[in-house]
């Protein structure tokens, strides 16, 4: 195989996995899975450490440095934040808790 | 990936491997959390990765950008409030795609006209839609956050307009690709990021608030593309397997949520450019309504055996989310059956009035989908509509001229007795007045919702 081709394959492949993994999950869920989905799109990170790295005028590094700012700010915030959305759905409410807001409501 | 020793490469494959495990995740709420986590540690191993191989010039600034940009996005993630996580998700998706755009001006620079032509169309593509998802992904966020109107802003010659910059852009990027040697190829490939802010700005201004949650989605589908066209510009399989990801679930989430609003895509984002506005006039008329005050609306909730509680965006603003568990929680002790009904594009973005509940601990068996509960209406006693007002409105299933006409809305309109708790008479989001308002078994009870939850709740306990 060609390697475009190969490229091809594995970005095919990809949108499959894609489609198939985000179509069970409930709407309920939708927020983090935007969430989550940006922050996994911050891997440009990688990218712009590889282009900064290879900077050979101070244009491209200052450019570069821009982009590893930004790539930084999307992948760590993006995934903190989902984080503390999904904590609140995993977090159970203590069963027993004396007074309103306790049991009452769950029937 | 000429040049990647194999051990990286594996790494990489590991890290995709983890990006999509943190996708399945969600799949369920319990393990959700823990998918996340397995998200971030692969892409911190991708990005650690690359410093073992690629002897790097400029460390030192390198660590210091990532220090800086890690400190901006933790501080900003944990100070957030949850009513403003759409302008969050815009304003991370934005410098993203601003990330994207400039790696694939500086591998053009870089690397020269010599490349081979494939190559130039995914630099080309990665440049022009990264700075599309920027600049629109700020237009968003200039939206959400008030620091702009919400309503669409159309003015004449916009179609134009956008359509010369779309031409542009297309020219430009063929140009950059065909004649790469004519012209100094960073000329181009600045060009190209200009003509692509244009085309965000211009795509995302004649969008109604209301819509600009689908916009979120959607640009975000495009910022994962361009990571992915920017992982084929590097030859890197791991941003090519996460874009990719991204852009597929993102592309089938934005259907999901049009088809949600009874409405296509192209609608969403051309309608007003038709002409058809996507917002009513904002109007309101001065028919008479009925209201009363929270003690007669606690004799009515606390005869009810059912009540089904309609919450939105303004239940957010008001922070009123615990004060209306109370109330619930309250009613179920006196065996009331209640639920919430959660309209899918309820809050600013889909699955965002779940985000909300659950901060205020509202357990996730409550919560009832639309499809779920809309049978149950007509046996309703009582409906509470809290700071909700479009997704309500009849006027989606009966008046065709209407900007929401077509949007599957909760049929509170069948249950016996309808409260509304309203600020004001004031229309929704998307700027039409609701019939049911008027309706005769409807009453209001105007004030902050907070504050009128808080009396409701009192006068419950007083009985």
């Amino acid at each position: 195989m060609s390697e475009p081709v190969v490229w091809l394959t594995i970005f095919v492949l990809s949108v499959f996995v894609g489609i198939e993994v985000i179509s069970k999950v409930s709407s309920t869920l939708h927020t983090p899975l935007m969430s989550g989905a940006n922050a996994i799109h911050g891997i440009i990170l990688l990218g712009a450490i590889l282009v900064t790295g290879y900077a050979q005028t101070t244009l491209q590094l200052v450019v570069g440095l821009v982009a590893v700012v930004l790539a930084s700010v999307n992948m760590v915030g993006g995934f903190v934040v989902t984080d503390r959305m999904l904590q609140m759905f995993t977090r159970r409410r203590p069963t027993g808790t004396p007074g309103p807001g306790g049991d009452g409501a769950r029937r | 990936m000429t040049g990647t020793p194999v051990w990286a490469q594996v790494a990489y494959l590991v890290a995709a491997v983890c990006f999509i495990l943190a996708l399945k995740g969600l799949s369920s709420p319990k393990h959700a959390r823990a998918g996340n986590l397995v998200g971030a540690v692969g892409a911190v191993l991708a990005c650690v990765v690359v410093f073992f191989y690629a002897h790097l010039d400029h460390l030192v600034p390198i660590l210091i950008a990532i220090a800086v940009g890690t400190a901006g996005g933790f501080v900003g993630a944990r100070r957030v409030q949850m009513t403003q996580m759409p302008q969050l998700v815009a304003l991370f998706n934005g410098v993203g795609g601003g990330a994207a755009a400039l790696v694939a001006l500086l591998e053009l620079a870089d690397a020269g006209p010599r490349e081979p032509a494939f190559t130039l169309v995914a630099t080309a593509f990665t440049i022009l839609v990264g700075s599309v998802s920027f600049a629109g992904s700020m237009v968003t966020f200039a939206k959400l956050q008030e620091l702009m109107t919400s309503r669409p802003v159309v003015f004449r010659g916009l179609p134009v307009a956008f359509g010369a910059v779309l031409v542009a852009a297309l020219v430009l990027a063929y140009l950059t690709v065909a004649h790469p040697g004519s012209w100094p190829i960073e000329v181009g490939g600045v060009l190209l990021a200009l003509v692509g802010l244009a085309v965000g700005l211009l795509l995302v201004l004649p969008v109604g608030g209301a819509d600009v949650p689908i916009v979120i989605s959607l640009l975000n589908a495009f910022t994962g593309l361009t990571v992915a066209a920017g992982g084929y510009v590097l030859g890197n399989t791991v941003l090519l397997v996460a874009g990719t990801l991204v852009g597929a679930s993102g592309t089938f989430l934005t259907k999901l949520m049009a088809a949600a609003m009874g409405r296509s895509v192209g609608n969403i984002l051309f309608g007003a450019l038709r002409g058809g506005s996507t917002l009513g006039a904002g109007t309101t008329s001065d028919r008479p309504v009925r209201s009363a005050g929270p003690e007669d609306m606690a004799i009515l909730l606390n005869y009810a055996s059912r009540v089904i509680v309609v919450p939105g965006y303004g239940l957010a603003v008001a922070q009123a989310q615990h004060t209306l568990r109370e109330v619930v929680d309250l009613l179920g002790e006196r065996g009331v059956t209640v639920d919430y009904a959660i309209h899918p594009v309820a809050g600013r973005m889909p699955g965002h009035m779940n985000v909300l509940l659950a901060e205020a601990q509202v357990p996730y068996e409550q919560l009832k989908e639309m499809d779920d509960i809309n049978s149950e209406f007509k046996q309703t006693d009582v409906v509470l509509v809290v700071g909700a007002n479009d997704v309500v409105n009849p006027a989606a299933k009966t008046t065709p001229g209407a900007p929401i006409y077509g949007m599957p809305i909760l049929n509170a309109d069948q249950a016996r007795q309808v409260i509304f708790m309203k600020r004001s008479m004031r229309p929704g989001f998307a700027g039409i007045e609701n019939e049911l308002l008027f309706d005769p078994r409807t009453t209001l009870l105007f004030g902050d919702a907070k504050e009128m939850l808080g009396k409701l709740l009192a006068a419950l306990k007083a009985q």
